[in-house]
């Protein structure tokens, strides 16, 4: 793979840039190979269908001439780097084929169903990043008290947890024992109607069009799986939160701080929270990928219509143009995600700010 | 000898210090009791039906209850361990020999080695490991052995970094230079000077990764993927046990995953307790 060109040194000759400007430009430019990457990888799994895809496209009842048509139509009798092109040419005009089992194109269906695995992931990330960053802090800050001590439980028991099971023990005694959370059947419940489509997140949607009834039964359903998916990201966020503010109270800047005589207070969130929140930035990626990951077995719990459950639905009829699509479009959202971190992280870098 | 005695003494030491990881070593010998003999102590056919006695909640007879075609759920369970563990077990080993190659490689020759591993390692890591997973049994077919090979591929990078970082920082090492003037071939001594050191560190690895690469397994059968009903695999009964949650039957579902994250916990412990044996400074 070739070495991508850097934009900002380019950009850097012609007429000056603020630093920061240019170090995100970077990351962009740094972002480009992995996507490309990304993009190979997806064509290869296409072509590695088992079999004949012609003979699988064109059906069990397809004669020679038949199959050989679907081959030339499907552009299958042309060279590898060829099929790539024009795999290439589908991917911009953002065609990535027609799912077997609804007969929709398969794009169109990962955009409507996007919003609702966004609305869960974001809402997981948001509660887990509120509880872990916290604790992780106490129990750095209170080290071998009993919060440390909770919090090294929870890390231990939360990295264990499989997901689908947290989901499925939590509808045991939330749904059926105590009753306080309705049944586990996507994100809205029959009583109500979808509010009026703004961001496609239900509770703000609901919340835009002033139907408060809507947004609780949204809100509602949401708590659930998003409880099950924040618990799972919890462990590695706290165990990096405690780790980075841990490290950053033992640094020699940090005994500065101190002999310099600033407030306790002042030097635990003034100073070593700026320089510990780097590293937790960083584990940020490696969550996603998680998240991204156990957000499929999740809607699968709760029947989330999201593009999880639409590759789970499609997997088991071999829809592979479906799954291939899902895989492809997970891909690029986690590239994206990974390259909105590299720029939260350049821009809050206490070293890069500027005099 | 006197090395391995020291590293014993200094084991024993960690066991009485930290009970936890005798605990989990007591957890693992379990598991691999169950792995070996779990066929045999089952008090039930894993696979035979009974209609009469189908939703059973557990009693003394059926310890864990019955599922709906009246299959003993400890039965089930116990068997499913030597499958689960088969699955995980041969994946991280073969992550393990090929990360391990690669990742050595890349270490001590650098170079178009080391930019190749980089690149593929790279291109791995930009997937969500799991979505990658699912393509993976996806395009090569539905069945367990495929479930391996995804399994194997998205824990390659793990391996292959640690067996790089490792080998790297002892390139240059006194052992090593010694061992090449004394004329062995750079193979020999990458394969039996540097390697052997770099071992400790990939065998904590190992042990976190094992917890990872069994909830991967499972989340794959979960979602439909490689086990075949009725076959007993711990993730697929969770699934087929979800059906029955929301009408109270809570054994079909609730014991495998127990199971499962017993087994995931012990694993994650042991691993925590190697790395206190192999490096105390990194102690968490």
């Amino acid at each position: 793979m070739a070495a991508a060109p850097d934009p900002a040194a380019q950009a850097g000759r012609g007429f000056a840039l603020p630093p920061r400007l240019r170090l995100v430009l970077k990351r962009v430019a740094l972002a480009l190979p992995a996507l490309f990457g990304v993009i190979v990888v997806s064509f290869l799994l296409t072509r590695a269908l088992p079999g004949d895809p012609a003979a699988y496209f064109a059906g069990p009842a397809a004669d020679e001439a038949s199959i050989a048509q679907i081959r030339a139509a499907l552009g299958l009798d042309k060279s590898l780097p060829e099929q790539f092109l024009v795999y290439l040419g589908d991917l911009m005009r953002l065609d990535l084929g027609r799912s077997i089992s609804t007969g929709q194109p398969v794009a169109e269906e990962l955009a409507r169903r996007l919003p609702a695995s966004l609305e869960l992931t974001l809402t997981a990330l948001t509660l887990s990043t509120l509880i872990a960053v916290p604790l992780g802090i106490a129990a750095a800050a209170r080290q071998g008290t009993w919060v440390d001590h909770a919090c090294r439980a929870l890390v231990t028991a939360g990295v264990s947890l499989p997901t689908f099971f947290t989901g499925i023990a939590l509808v045991y005694v939330f749904y059926y024992h105590l009753g306080w959370a309705p049944s586990p059947l996507g994100r809205l419940d029959f009583l109500y109607l979808p509010p009026e489509p703004v961001t496609g997140f239900y509770v703000i949607d609901a919340a835009l069009a002033g139907d408060w009834e809507t947004m609780r039964g949204a809100l509602a359903q949401l708590a659930l799986p998003a409880v099950t998916l924040a618990l799972f990201t919890l462990a590695p966020l706290a165990r990096m939160a405690r780790a980075a503010m841990l490290e950053a109270l033992s640094s020699d800047y940090v005994r500065t701080a101190r002999a310099a005589g600033l407030t306790p207070g002042k030097v635990l969130f003034g100073v070593a929270f700026s320089n510990a929140m780097l590293p937790v930035v960083t584990t940020l990626g490696m969550v996603f990928s998680f998240t991204l990951g156990a957000n499929v077995l999740v809607e699968k719990v709760f029947a989330w219509p999201g593009i999880g459950s639409y590759a789970v639905e499609a997997l088991v009829v071999s829809d592979y143009a479906a799954v291939q699509g899902f895989v492809l479009a997970m891909a690029v959202l986690f590239v994206l995600l990974n390259l909105l971190i590299d720029v939260i992280y350049t821009l809050i870098d206490p070293r890069t700010r500027s005099a | 000898m006197a090395g391995s005695r020291g590293f014993l003494s200094h084991a024993g030491y960690v066991l009485r210090d930290n009970p936890v990881t005798g605990f989990a070593f007591a957890m693992f010998l379990l598991l691999i009791l169950a792995a070996v003999f779990g066929p045999a102590l089952a008090p039930w056919d894993p696979l035979e039906t009974n209609a009469a006695r189908a939703l059973q909640p557990p009693s003394a007879a059926h310890w864990f209850g019955t599922d709906n075609l009246g299959r003993d759920v400890f039965s089930r369970v116990l068997v499913a361990t030597r499958l689960d563990l088969m699955i995980s077990v041969s994946a991280v080993a073969l992550s393990f020999c090929i990360g391990a190659a690669m990742g050595a490689a890349a270490g001590y020759w650098g170079g178009w080695t080391d930019a190749v591993t980089g690149r593929l390692i790279d291109t791995i890591m930009a997937f969500p490991l799991f979505v990658l997973a699912m393509g993976i049994v996806a395009a090569l077919g539905n069945t367990i052995e495929n479930i391996i090979y995804a399994t194997a591929i998205i824990n390659l990078p793990f391996y292959a970094r640690v067996a790089r970082a490792e080998v790297s920082i002892r390139r240059e090492a006194g052992f090593a230079q010694a061992a090449r003037l004394a004329g062995n071939s750079d193979f020999r001594v990458l394969a039996f000077h540097i390697f052997p050191n770099a071992l400790p560190p990939m065998m904590v690895q190992l042990s976190l990764n094992m917890g990872w690469a069994i909830l991967n397994a499972a989340g794959l059968s979960f979602i439909g993927l490689g086990v075949r009903p009725p076959t007993p695999e711990w993730g697929i009964m969770v699934a087929e046990g979800a059906n029955f949650i929301v009408s109270g039957e809570w054994w079909l579902a609730i014991f495998p995953g127990l199971a499962l994250m017993l087994a995931v916990f012990t694993f994650n412990l042991l691993g925590d307790g190697l790395r206190d044996m192999v490096d105390p400074r990194r102690r968490t």
